[in-house]
């Protein structure tokens, strides 16, 4: 530290999904610069789906997320299905939901338990955290295997999954295979339960932000499905997504930054999601919500531990409703025939609304896609979050600010992989 | 006994871990269970739940430019940070297995050094190579533990 002028860096973010760095530069009182630094580097797959059949980017793009592979593979069929003008019957849909409420569940969990609780409980990671909290850290691997278990069935595989495809699936489970699955959802309900009311009594800190939210509405909780909405007013369909996002360069990132057009920064993910939806939630998941002390809308993104093991107790309750009404669809899959057109998809991923745009030409081919991931869209709000933070901080040495913004930042569960288009911290007190 | 080969084959030296189990899984072990995995911790542990051995076969990016070393550890003496190609992978898992008493009694763990971890599937041939060392030194650890 210089005189007046303070820089903090760190070089390597942990317990996040992928490779980033955090640079911080403050001057007497003011902080004058925050970069989130992506660093892992391009991964080109919207160059390399140009050329491919219509029928490949559900297996393609699965590849660019490990945690989230369900909302790329969702997310490129509906777009399409889209392009070429097929919709798929409620047996279908609920086959997706039902695949997708498994990802969440996964997801969550790992997030909930061996990456974000250590945080508020004080420990470097969850191994030393299952020393001390060993029933607690067994709770939530039961909780992640029961959405692998769904993953398994449904998808064929707990990663990437092999089961998806365009106009719905290769293969219908038959009623008694999900029979056996409900067990384990039926214990994994009262795991996530458990949850909520485990991380009620958290010291979780004060904070608020004040960015628009922009979540898809549909009928239920968005999850395989919706409409797009901001907590500012604006409604817009899927189909005009490119309308209202917009994606700049930002000279230090991989990843573009998203705003919404004639606008600012927005923010995606579960603290959207539940402004812009809470009344769509189950009565349980609501119980639990308030019980958990979340109000209509929640702004304090160190919260959104809590908001994400609502939408765990919801997950595993839909899985139960859709596994109670299911009936195998007469055929696994519908036919989706090319066509020279261009269809746009968007599905909840974990960490928030997913969009994906395809432009084929007659005879099937791919002549060029794009993909618009939560993290990139969130990039710009987080390091608006990390400014606030910091400024508001900057009594704390080195050491505790840097811890401190480590958990700011992982209280978006940035998933840096599929950004890439992440944290090593540099402060700069100058 | 169960043998888990953790990697990726379309990023090939990555993909050694799944080669020793197609190596294993052609030559009939009586009594082994054979896995492969990407190396997350939850489903490690989940997958060497109940059995008395385990041994865990990872590839490594080589700091010695040796691709085709093979290392042999014991978990008793700790998985070094950074030894497995999977950032949050086999460390986290065995240690994490050890504070929740998740464990096999004994496990053995092979880590091949690679050198290609590019797009694509196929070993190269020190690794290759490696691959039927390993398999071979596994198949006489599944003989002892039958005894």
């Amino acid at each position: 530290m210089t005189h007046g002028e303070r820089t903090l860096r760190v070089g390597a973010l942990a317990r996040v999904e992928g490779e980033g760095a955090m640079y911080v530069r403050a001057r007497g009182e003011r902080v004058e610069e925050v970069r989130l630094d992506i660093y892992e580097p391009p991964r080109f797959f919207e160059a390399f789906l140009r050329g491919r059949a219509h029928t490949e980017p559900p297996d393609i793009t699965a590849r660019i997320c490990g945690i989230c592979p369900v909302a790329y593979q969702l997310s490129a069929c509906r777009a399409i299905e889209a392009a070429c003008g097929v919709t798929l019957d409620g047996r279908l849909e609920a086959l997706r939901r039902l695949l997708y409420c498994g990802e969440w569940i996964e997801s969550h969990a790992l997030h909930i338990y061996l990456l974000h609780a250590p945080d508020f409980l004080g420990y470097p990671s969850v191994v030393e955290m299952a020393r001390d909290h060993r029933h607690a850290v067994e709770r939530g691997l039961a909780l992640k295997k029961a959405g692998n278990a769904i993953m398994e069935l449904i998808g064929g595989r707990p990663i990437h999954p092999i089961n998806v495809r365009v106009g719905g699936f290769y293969h219908a489970p038959a009623r008694g295979e999900l029979d056996a699955l409900a067990g384990t959802l039926r214990g994994a309900l009262d795991d996530a339960l458990a949850t909520v009311e485990w991380l009620s009594g958290f010291d979780l800190p004060d904070d608020e932000i004040d960015h628009e939210f922009l979540a898809l509405t549909a009928d239920v909780y968005p999850l395989e499905a919706g409409t797009p909405r901001t907590t500012g007013g604006r409604a817009f369909d899927v189909a005009d997504f490119e309308e209202h996002i917009v994606e700049e360069q930002a000279p230090h990132s991989t990843a573009l930054h998203a705003r919404l057009a004639g606008g600012g920064p927005y923010l995606t993910g579960p603290l959207a999601r539940f402004a812009l939806n809470r009344d769509r939630l189950s009565a349980l998941a609501l119980d639990a919500a308030r019980a958990a002390g979340l109000g209509a809308v929640c702004r304090n993104p160190f919260q959104s531990i809590l908001v994400r093991a609502v939408e765990v107790v919801y997950a595993v309750e839909e899985a139960l409703r859709i596994i109670a009404a299911y009936r195998p669809p007469a055929e696994p899959s519908v036919a989706v025939p090319a066509r020279a057109a261009t269809g746009r998809g968007a599905t909840e991923a974990p960490r928030g609304a997913l969009f994906h745009r395809y432009e084929l030409d007659g005879a099937g081919l791919v002549r060029s896609a794009r993909i618009v991931p939560p993290t990139s869209q969130n990039q710009a709000a987080i390091e608006a979050d990390l400014r606030s933070v910091v400024q508001a901080r900057l009594h704390l040495d080195d050491a505790a600010l840097t811890a401190v913004c480590e958990r700011a930042i992982r209280n978006y569960d940035p998933c840096i992989s599929c950004a890439t288009h992440f944290l090593d911290l540099t402060v700069d007190r100058s | 006994m169960i043998v888990i080969g953790i990697g990726n084959e379309l990023r090939r030296d990555d993909g050694a871990g799944p080669a020793v189990v197609a190596e294993l899984r052609r030559r009939s072990l009586t009594g082994v269970t054979l896995a492969v995995s990407d190396g997350e911790p939850g489903r490690l542990l989940d997958l060497w739940a109940g059995a008395d051995h385990a041994v865990v076969v990872d590839a490594a990016r080589s700091s010695s430019g040796a691709a085709g070393r093979v290392r042999e550890l014991d978990s008793a003496g700790g998985v070094p940070s950074g030894t497995s190609s999977h950032a949050l992978g086999l460390v986290v898992a065995t240690r994490l297995g050890r504070a929740l008493g998740r464990l096999p009694a004994t496990m053995r763990i092979f880590i091949v050094e690679g050198r290609d971890f590019g797009y694509g599937a196929g070993l190269c041939p020190p690794v290759a190579r490696a691959v039927t060392d390993v398999a071979d030194r596994i198949a006489l650890l599944s003989r002892d533990a039958r005894r």
